[in-house]
């Protein structure tokens, strides 16, 4: 036995505990109840409940068992007189200013206040005083607050500060008029500020969507997981009947621990939205209407058949590898290779010698324990919150991460160096990094004469020096116009410090799209397409120009798309268009010829791939709404239609295992090969360019139809951002109406000033109604007063 | 450690509080650790409430949430704890009666009544014309010798007797 071992009794019973746990980590452990309110696995100890207090002998008075460490042979008793008396009267005290409203109460039936009330309570209370009231104050779209139920255990506080980096609840006032709250009017930002709701022991803070809309315990749940970015956070799907009343962690350390962000909470409101396809429509003169399945299957083979020739199938990202491996299938199998999922991509320059797909390079809890890290456009914390909460503690440890990015995004944590610049300078800030790492680029054709700078060096000094460093390239990167070079950059200072390559990838799906073959130029499993066949073309090859039939599934053209005006274009100079959607959206009003309506996230099993190539499954769990059907079985009847064969399957399963079959010899890898290198480009002209990303709520369909996380401070995205100094050169004031012109087309958008776009730059975001008519999220672009 | 969240837009200082009360804190921000300049918030906290006719205003104390680096809840919360600090606007002067034990015994009651039917106000309350601010019960403010006693504007006023309190809130502006 090791020093650091040390044996204790509690309730008679021999246990071993590590020397200076504290004695809650033990009992829970051995699987002893003890009654508790403040305390948090994952958050510091507050002692401050005091529901956990416990006989300890030789002590003289009961002691608090989230606060007391472990001593060689202490005897605990848990449920002693003494402990039992402690309990019951700290409940008492507990209960003199709750409300009695559990019938009213969201929180009735999973309140840890009336489980331990019940358990260690006294049936009938002596207190005969007025109890205390607290007005509440709006908090924002998705937590709704009633905090007269407030026990200040300050959990929330504590989430706010030590996980989600943001202190935004606080206990103010003081002894009787302590109340937790924002103390002023406003809404929470955190993007993860819904898991407030989960560790809150009463009902003070519940879920605004699903506020009075059932009880507990006539919710069934389900395993699932979160479609809507590469962490793949666990999650358990609540129905209330066959609707979806609420989204919940699932608790899984190598994923999520025990949070998911509040996209993962609140997407499934866009489950139902009003645009959700129940029935297959045909287009006749010129009119979409509601068919039966045999006519929109035959109206989709005769599309399919006859334009094989010039047919571009696009997918998206965030759909299932199932679904991803039966579209490319049926590409392929139609004689065609444009099948691409790579739909905000500009750059593809190094698509043949990249990685079978793109991964993280590490496990997620890899994150936690980095001494270094360089990321290159990324927003990680709203792109990837659940692995930025990772990447957090790793800072907080002292690690430095540092950041090249098109703009200065919020973080909650102190980066190291952190560059923001015009996105055509970041990859001259990477050379420079490069040089500073002495990395070798010396196939890199045309490099400028820049000399790396103190904050260049200081960045490849902290990636050589650490143990576990990392470079990473984000959702940005991939968006940028001169993706290749960053990837080979990126890999240069990865190779020359000793750094770990890491990918995010940018959706739910992205790595497992790679896998399905969901890209041109390869298939499932990665595998080289058969020496007799080229390369398809790119997503962006297919909706830049016209083809004479498309094939969408789960993907909206006009949000996903890198060029959003020119795939309108290219949707409406097509013959046909057909889509295998759950959505309805203007663009399918407007050019679609046939609509399949299809299931999607909770109503079908799927896999998702996640950022470190774990393949989780989750079953369906709710009813298609009308005729929708299952993507899988679509596929099948649809290729029955078009008499290919290789697509009866029985189960869905049998789909994911035949790719599986593809996939059992793929090692992952993110060193990028480059047999030549790319071109340095320099930036070209002082214009003014348009810089943007795709905000953390228009990722997906779902999301996108999802009103609290509408309503929500991110989901309010929709304005031309520029700097002070920007603006004034401009005459623009803050709120004017600013038109914004790109490629002969303009849309009008509020002015916001925010100082952390780069000057030259104005930032207008992706995926949004309001941007959908512009060009390119990284270009040239025109903005005037309106 | 709670540094300033990035999403959370605050004042710069220098436009919210004056050049003595920037002065000032900085004085204080001298006497701890670069790292720990927050435990100056109680100092600042009073300086900028002095600045301010004896209370403080979201915009204060954010001002001073951005001089020290702080979360601003985390102001807010120091703010609402001390009785010393007002966060609703308040008379421009702060008559504040002890009513502890010592004072209790010497009378303290008959004193806090007769202000109270004085101005028509009771305790925590101002006057409507902004004139007196009669300060929630006080605890013992360490003068029990001179009980019953009151503290106005900080200066210490002892063995009060109804005509005594009278001539003092009358000389005041």
């Amino acid at each position: 036995m090791s020093d650091d071992t040390i044996n204790l009794t509690v309730d008679g019973k021999p246990l071993t505990a590590k020397r200076g746990q504290m004695l809650i980590e033990v009992t829970d452990r051995a699987g002893i109840d003890v009654p508790r309110f403040c305390y948090h696995k994952k958050l510091s100890v507050a002692a401050n409940c005091r529901m956990c207090l416990v006989e300890v002998e030789k002590a003289p008075k009961p002691l608090p068992a989230c606060a007391t460490p472990v001593m060689p042979d202490m005897v605990v008793h848990t449920a002693s007189k003494l402990a039992r008396d402690a309990q019951k009267g700290t409940m008492e005290f507990l209960l003199i200013n709750h409300p009695l409203d559990c019938p009213i109460c969201d929180q009735g039936g999973e309140c840890e206040l009336q489980d331990v009330a019940m358990g260690y309570g006294s049936g009938a209370s002596q207190y005969t005083e007025g109890k205390r009231v607290v007005f509440d104050k709006y908090i924002g779209p998705l937590i709704a607050t009633e905090m007269t139920r407030c026990i200040h255990c300050t959990r929330c506080v504590r989430f706010g500060e030590e996980i989600a980096g943001i202190r935004e609840l606080g206990a103010t006032g003081r002894g009787e008029n302590v109340r937790i709250g924002t103390f002023i009017e406003k809404s929470v930002v955190s993007e993860v500020s819904g898991n407030v709701i989960d560790i809150c022991p009463v009902g003070a803070l519940t879920a605004r969507p699903s506020r009075f809309s059932a009880r507990s315990w006539e919710l069934s749940q389900q395993p699932s997981v979160s479609p809507h970015d590469s962490v793949g956070s666990n999650v358990f799907v609540h129905m209330d009947g066959s609707t979806v009343n609420r989204v919940i962690p699932r608790e899984n350390e190598a994923v999520n621990e025990v949070w998911i962000a509040d996209r993962d909470r609140f997407s499934y409101q866009g489950l139902d939205s009003k645009d959700r396809l129940s029935s297959p429509m045909v287009r006749i003169d010129g009119k979409l209407v509601e068919c039966d399945w045999s006519t929109a299957l035959a109206a989709s083979a005769e599309i399919l058949k006859s334009n094989s020739q010039d047919l571009g199938v696009l997918v998206s990202p965030s759909i299932t590898v199932e679904e991803l491996y039966l579209s490319q299938k049926l590409a392929r199998a139609l004689g065609t290779n444009n099948v691409d999922h790579r739909l905000g991509q500009l750059d593809f320059f190094a698509q043949d010698v990249a990685p079978v797909m793109p991964w993280l390079g590490m496990q997620l809890n890899d994150l936690e324990t980095l001494d270094a890290a360089l990321l290159v456009g990324s927003n990680i914390r709203k792109d990837q919150p659940i692995a930025a909460l990772r990447l957090r503690k790793s800072a907080l440890k002292g690690g430095a991460i540092s950041f090249i990015n098109p703009r200065e995004f919020p973080l909650h944590f102190e980066a190291s160096v952190s560059i923001a610049t015009r996105y055509d300078h970041m990859v001259s800030e990477l050379y420079c990094v490069a040089r500073a790492a002495g990395a070798d680029i010396s196939s890199m054709a045309d490099v400028p004469q820049l000399d790396p700078s103190d904050k260049h060096q200081q960045i490849a000094d902290a990636l050589k020096e650490g143990e576990r460093s990392a470079v990473m390239l984000g959702n940005i990167s991939v968006q940028h116009p001169a993706y290749a070079q960053l990837q080979y950059l990126g890999s240069a200072i990865a190779q020359a410090t000793g750094a770990t390559l890491g990918m995010l990838p940018e959706r739910a799906n992205t790595a497992g799209a790679w896998l399905s073959g969901a890209v041109p130029h390869r298939g499932a499993g990665g595998m080289a397409l058969p020496a007799d066949q080229s390369p398809g073309k790119t997503a962006l090859e297919m909706l830049d120009n016209a083809m004479q039939a498309y094939l969408l599934i789960g993907c909206e053209v006009e949000f996903d798309a890198a060029r959003p005006a020119y795939a309108l274009k290219s949707l409406a100079a097509a013959k046909d268009v057909v889509a295998i959607s759950s959505y309805m959206s203007e663009s399918l009003q407007e050019h679609a010829s046939v609509i399949l309506p299809v299931a999607t996230f909770t109503e079908v099993y799927g896999t998702y791939v996640n950022a470190t190539g774990s393949w989780q499954s989750a079953r369906g769990t709710t009813q298609p709404p009308g005729d929708a059907r299952p993507s899988w079985k679509v596929f099948r009847v649809l290729a029955q239609e078009l008499q290919l064969d290789g697509f009866s399957y029985d189960t869905p399963e049998a789909v994911t295992k035949e790719l599986q079959g593809h996939c059992a010899s793929v090692t992952l890898s993110n060193i990028t090969q480059f047999s030549n290198a790319p071109g340095f480009q320099a930036p070209s002209s002082d214009a003014l360019l348009r810089a943007g990303e795709t905000p953390m709520y228009a990722t997906d369909p779902i999301v996108r139809r999802s009103q609290p996380l509408q309503k929500s401070m991110d989901g309010k995205q929709a304005f031309a951002v520029m700097s002070n100094a920007q603006a004034s050169q401009l005459s623009i004031a803050e709120g004017d109406d600013v038109s914004v012109r790109q490629n002969g087309t303009a849309v009008s958008l509020p002015a916001k000033l925010d100082n952390s776009v780069p000057d030259g730059c104005v930032w207008v975001p992706s995926g949004l109604p309001e941007t959908r008519a512009l060009g390119d999220l990284f270009g040239a672009v025109e903005v005037s007063k309106a | 450690m709670s540094s300033v969240p990035a999403d959370v837009q605050l004042p710069d200082p220098a436009a919210v509080l004056n050049a003595h009360s920037i002065e000032e804190i900085e004085e204080w921000m001298t006497r701890f650790p670069d790292e720990q300049k927050q435990s100056a918030v109680l100092a600042a906290l009073s300086i900028a409430q002095h600045q301010n006719q004896g209370w403080l205003s979201t915009e204060l104390m954010d001002a001073v949430a951005a001089k020290l680096e702080m979360a601003p809840i985390a102001v807010y919360e120091v703010a609402s704890f001390y009785s010393m600090f007002e966060t609703k606007p308040v008379g421009r002067n702060c008559v504040a009666i002890c009513t502890n034990i010592s004072c209790m015994l010497m009378g303290s009651d008959s004193i806090v009544e007769h202000v109270e039917n004085k101005y028509g106000i009771k305790i925590g309350e101002s006057t409507t014309d902004g004139r007196i601010f009669l300060k929630v019960e006080e605890e013992c403010l360490a003068a029990c010798s001179g009980g019953p006693m009151m503290q106005v504007n900080h200066v210490y006023h002892t063995k009060l007797t109804p005509q005594s309190v009278d001539e003092i809130l009358d000389a005041l502006d």
